[in-house]
């Protein structure tokens, strides 16, 4: 092989991809939290709403999780302006990613107050709590306990699909890296230093969602 | 030139799903060869091999399919010195990404069987590979049939992010008809049934399997 690896054009570029690395992590972090909103509040509507809030739940929920995020991020960002609603690419790529991460949350958190047994919600209710009160004091906590693996990892794969919004020129990691490529056309090291960036980003998303684990559900 | 969006372009995209199909299917079979690899690498008795198999899972989970791609078709190619198809370089990031995947859906389901049975194997004067295959394998195929399935949804979806490279599918296809209609709402969401056309069977599918194989354990 007659190629000579030059990775010192991509250190030029530093303060650019420090940049595209913020705005992952910032995306990434606006996602988990209206991920999370969505999810809770979809879960509760699923397993206690009424029957037609059920129904548009389950829907919305199907669909999402059967079309790809690429296909849903062009809808929202080239296909809404026809509708008469425009958006800059960051806050089409946050729409798109927080309704997708709210699907695939209210699927797992779903399952998690579906294995809280009967028996302690009825506890909850006998001792004169209401509804919200159960939920929150009683059904939430080991809920999300139960799920809490099978969530992290889902957010941990959103944070590697945030590189999907570079597509609709959202200036995230990915985008700065086509951008360094065609400035300085080293193809391969730039997507070799970026990929390296995104193992750093999960594992470093990985140790902070153990701390988490280990903070709130280990000393009860 | 703008056109009107009209049937025929409905027509073009379900001819471009076949590239989707085509694709997934290459990755579904190559992945499936790197899978069951690594889910045998997985549950070694041999701890190096165990290591390997597990720092590939987290490598390859660990790296976005986007950077996979770039890396494929526009990486490999300028240090290689040739040039790569899109198909090529779509097959080989699909088949090295779906197998991380499908090896650790695979590893759990041959841990999911009891130990008793492995030394029971072992018992029997069996060598690792024949407890593999004459009394792991048959009984965690069972199991794994609903998950594999549930990957394939999966896998299908990530197919999208072949249109990146210029791999012409679905997606591709429905960019390239909106460049020509000018209606990215209806061009997108045709795409977007489509794709729910061919990954909802599959999804209820898979919650079947997951019934009816769960009662009859």
């Amino acid at each position: 092989m007659g190629y000579n690896f030059n990775f010192r054009d991509i250190w030029a570029q530093t303060d650019f991809i420090v940049g595209g690395v913020i705005v992952t992590l910032w995306l990434s972090a606006v996602t988990m939290v209206t991920g999370l909103i969505i999810g809770l509040a979809g879960a509760a509507a699923l397993v206690y709403g009424p029957r037609w809030l059920r129904v548009v739940t389950a829907s919305y929920v199907e669909i999402i999780r059967n079309t790809p995020l690429i296909v849903q991020l062009f809808i929202v960002f080239f296909g809404l302006p026809s509708a008469g609603i425009r958006l800059d690419a960051t806050t089409a790529a946050v729409i798109a990613l927080g309704v997708n991460l709210g699907a695939y949350s209210i699927e797992i958190l779903r399952a998690g107050l579906e294995a809280i047994p009967r028996a302690q919600i009825e506890a909850g209710h006998s001792l004169g709590l209401s509804g919200p009160q159960v939920f929150r004091h009683i059904v939430l906590f080991p809920a999300v306990k139960i799920v809490y693996p099978a969530l992290s990892s889902q957010f941990v794969l959103l944070m590697l699909a945030t590189s999907v919004v570079s597509q609709i020129s959202t200036p995230d990691l990915f985008h700065v890296a086509s951008i360094i490529q065609s400035r300085t056309f080293r193809d391969f090291e730039i997507y070799v230093v970026i990929a390296v960036i995104y193992l750093a980003l999960a594992l470093g998303f990985k140790l902070i969602f153990a701390g988490i684990h280990q903070l709130a559900f280990r000393r009860r | 030139m703008i056109r009107e969006f009209a049937l025929i372009d409905v027509y073009y995209l379900l001819l471009a799903t076949r590239w989707t199909i085509g694709l997934t299917a290459l990755a579904f079979v190559g992945g499936g060869i790197v899978g069951v690899l690594i889910a045998t690498l997985r549950v070694s008795p041999f701890a190096p091999l165990r290591v390997i198999g597990a720092g590939y899972v987290n490598i390859i989970q660990g790296i976005p399919l986007l950077a996979w791609l770039f890396v494929f078709f526009f990486g490999i190619p300028i240090v290689a010195g040739v040039q790569v198809s899109p198909w090529i370089a779509a097959t080989v990031a699909f088949s090295i990404y779906a197998g991380a995947f499908l090896g650790e859906i695979w590893r759990g389901c041959l841990q999911s069987i009891p130990r008793q049975q492995w030394e029971g194997g072992a018992a029997l004067g069996l060598s690792f590979a024949e407890q593999l295959r004459h009394i792991i394998v048959p009984q965690a195929v069972r199991v794994a049939i609903p998950p594999t399935v549930g990957f394939l949804v999966q896998l299908i979806k990530n197919t999208s992010l072949g249109a990146v490279i210029g791999f012409i599918e679905l997606t591709r296809e429905g960019q390239l008809t909106n460049a020509a209609t000018y209606r990215p709402f209806t061009v997108f969401i045709v795409v977007a049934a489509i794709y729910f056309a061919m990954c909802f069977p599959l999804t209820q599918w898979s919650r079947r399997l997951e019934r009816t194989l769960h009662v009859a354990r």
